[in-house]
């Protein structure tokens, strides 16, 4: 598990950038905190649409769920949520210091544990579906985990729901961590850099070489004793994990909830988390990091000087990395250069080996 | 001797074909044993429905005694029965070592999944690589080695798991000339020195003299002949299946 000089690199460039961003560029806050995120939805998903192989549209599910289930929370905790939703601003709910500042730890476990549990039980029964029929499958999931919501009165519906915001004391936002963007910022550094150790360990564990072994050959695994299923499933878990908890966070950034737009937004954020893996290279530590900052600069830049062509630049950008990266920055480098990622022959041994050994 | 794997009037059907049709047989403990048969008689058949890839329709198969047709394959292989593809299954984009590595049995309990691969593998896997002769490829892509390199990592993979009987479907096909000598001469060494029951499927006939102690001999889905390899090169209906009957 020891650190080699490139990732160090890696590292306290990303912590220099975490630490001095925020003071360097305040008007961009809150979109290098939607960086943070945008690296951990690439990372989590690159659990199984990389390692794992199993191209996967439904995580966006666990994104809003967390929303939801984090907003909701926060709410609860101190007002009945029916009447919150269904007051519709006429009515207005303020939440003191203190319900704010439990209710909204409590929101992000909870936003973090039933996606979890949602995606064990549900990947038992889906992940035994192969290849297409798979991202299909997510695909329709995802959908209809929208729908679901803009069903749900109590989430109001298809008109959504609003955040509790920031407390105030004698109308002064209260200064915890510099007040709300400062704080939220905080926390999707936090986020990310606990989702990177926890797959940076994860990923070198047996765990970790066993998803490479399912993408590359399932069948092969199965036939050696590995009970895939279990390892599958158990990805799934870690990435919805994380997931939920990014969409706690994001949906107090936004303020505001709505079922297809923003939080089961599989158009938009379940399109960008698989086109940031792809981009800087699916199946390793640091291409999903890549992608997403390459990503995150490209979309700001067409969104506020490009206002009306940022889909075709969105489409441009993806028909470049699939005809020139398809396996993403990272697989390029691989291929230009495999020495780097040690793949070598042992021309030592290619001598030693000229009689044919046979060990006895 | 004991009999490591017993087939009992196994039948497997595909819709309308008859694919394995109540097929009997029994492999010693110990033994190098062979099955031959033309193209399509089902050979392949017989030993997907072993190692559980699908269920059989009608019949028992037995391993050392435990009931294997209701079991799933993954289960089937830690009981220490393993087999080798005949079209090459191996994990193309991860390095020989790593594809040895992973291969090395481990008890299938939760808390083992998150173990860190240990050191110690290192040696195993290259002393096997070096003995199947691919050392100098070990940090190789797997993907990138020839089809009979690939053949030969299958094996060794198949080592590294350390089974008690391994199923090896055609080890020769598509592997040079020359080198099929010294993977007979691996085969007999595995037999005797890790104590290891082959079953084998193979066309080659030199390999199946040079190799088998005993060969069956399939043909249309049925078992047509079993025998020493000698009274197989001689027994009139198994050249009649190969060859179409006067």
């Amino acid at each position: 598990m020891g650190f080699d000089k490139k990732e160090l690199s890696g590292i306290t460039f990303l912590l220099l950038l975490g630490v001095f961003a925020p003071f360097l560029f305040p008007s961009y806050r809150i979109q290098i905190s939607e960086l943070w995120l945008f690296m951990v939805y690439a990372s989590t998903w690159n659990i199984q649409g990389g390692k794992m192989g199993y191209n996967t549209f439904g995580n966006i599910m666990f994104f809003g769920l967390g929303m939801y289930i984090c907003a909701s929370t926060q709410i609860a905790y101190s007002f009945p949520l029916a009447e919150w939703t269904a007051a519709g601003g006429v009515k207005t709910f303020v939440h003191t210091v203190e319900q704010y500042f439990t209710a909204l730890p409590i929101g992000m476990i909870l936003a973090g544990l039933i996606p979890a549990a949602i995606a064990g039980a549900l990947g038992s029964l889906i992940l035994g579906l192969r290849g297409h029929y798979f991202a299909i499958c997510t695909l329709g999931i995802g959908i209809a985990a929208g729908e679901f919501a803009t069903s749900m009165k109590i989430w109001g519906g298809g008109q959504g729901m609003t955040v509790p915001v920031w407390p105030k004391v004698d109308g002064q936002e209260i200064d915890v961590l510099g007040g709300s963007v400062n704080f939220f910022y905080t926390l999707t550094f936090i986020l990310f850099f606990c989702t990177y150790f926890f797959l940076r360990w994860l990923f070198s564990t047996r765990f970790g070489l066993i998803l490479t072994a399912i993408r590359d050959n399932e069948d092969k695994a199965e036939a050696m004793g590995i009970p895939t299923m279990r390892y599958k499933v158990t990805g799934w878990v870690v990435s919805a994990f994380f997931m939920g908890i990014a969409g706690a966070i994001y949906g107090n950034i936004n303020g505001y909830i709505e079922p297809t737009e923003v939080a089961f937004a599989g158009a938009t954020v379940g399109v960008y988390m698989v086109l940031m893996a792809i981009l800087g290279g699916k199946g390793t530590l640091w291409g999903p990091i890549i992608g997403a900052i390459i990503f995150q600069v490209f979309k700001e830049f067409f969104w506020t000087y490009f206002l009306g062509w940022q889909r075709v630049a969105l489409g441009f950008l993806i028909v470049i990395i699939v005809v020139f990266f398809p396996e993403g920055i990272m697989g390029w480098l691989r291929r230009i250069k495999p020495e780097l990622f040690g793949e070598v022959v042992d021309r030592k041994a290619r001598l030693a080996q000229v009689t044919i050994k046979t060990n006895d | 001797m004991t009999n490591i794997l017993e087939v009992r009037n196994v039948s497997k059907f595909f819709g309308g074909v008859r694919a394995n049709e109540d097929i009997s047989l029994d492999i010693e403990e110990g033994k190098i044993v062979s099955l031959i048969g033309p193209n399509g008689s089902g050979k392949t058949t017989l030993f997907n429905s072993i190692v559980g890839t699908h269920p059989i329709d009608k019949g028992s198969i037995k391993f050392q005694g435990n009931e294997l047709s209701q079991k799933l394959v993954h289960e089937i292989a830690t009981m220490g029965l393993i087999r080798t593809f005949q079209q090459t299954k191996i994990y193309g984009q991860m390095s020989c070592m790593m594809n040895m590595k992973i291969s090395k049995k481990v008890e299938n309990s939760f808390s083992r999944m998150f173990d860190q691969i240990p050191n110690e593998l290192n040696e195993q896997a290259e002393q096997i690589l070096s003995f199947v002769g691919l050392y100098e490829k070990r940090n190789l892509r797997a993907g990138e080695l020839s089809f009979g390199q690939q053949k030969l990592l299958e094996l060794a993979m198949a080592l590294m798991n350390e089974p008690k009987m391994l199923m090896l479907d055609e080890p020769t096909a598509g592997i040079n000339p020359t080198l099929i000598n010294g993977i007979i001469d691996r085969l007999i060494k595995i037999n005797d020195q890790y104590k290891i029951t082959l079953f084998v499927i193979e066309h080659n006939m030199r390999v199946v003299m040079n190799l088998a102690q005993k060969v069956f001999c399939m043909a249309h889905g049925k078992l047509l002949a079993e025998g020493t390899p000698d009274e197989i090169k001689n027994d009139k209906r198994v050249i009649d299946a190969y060859l179409g009957a006067q």
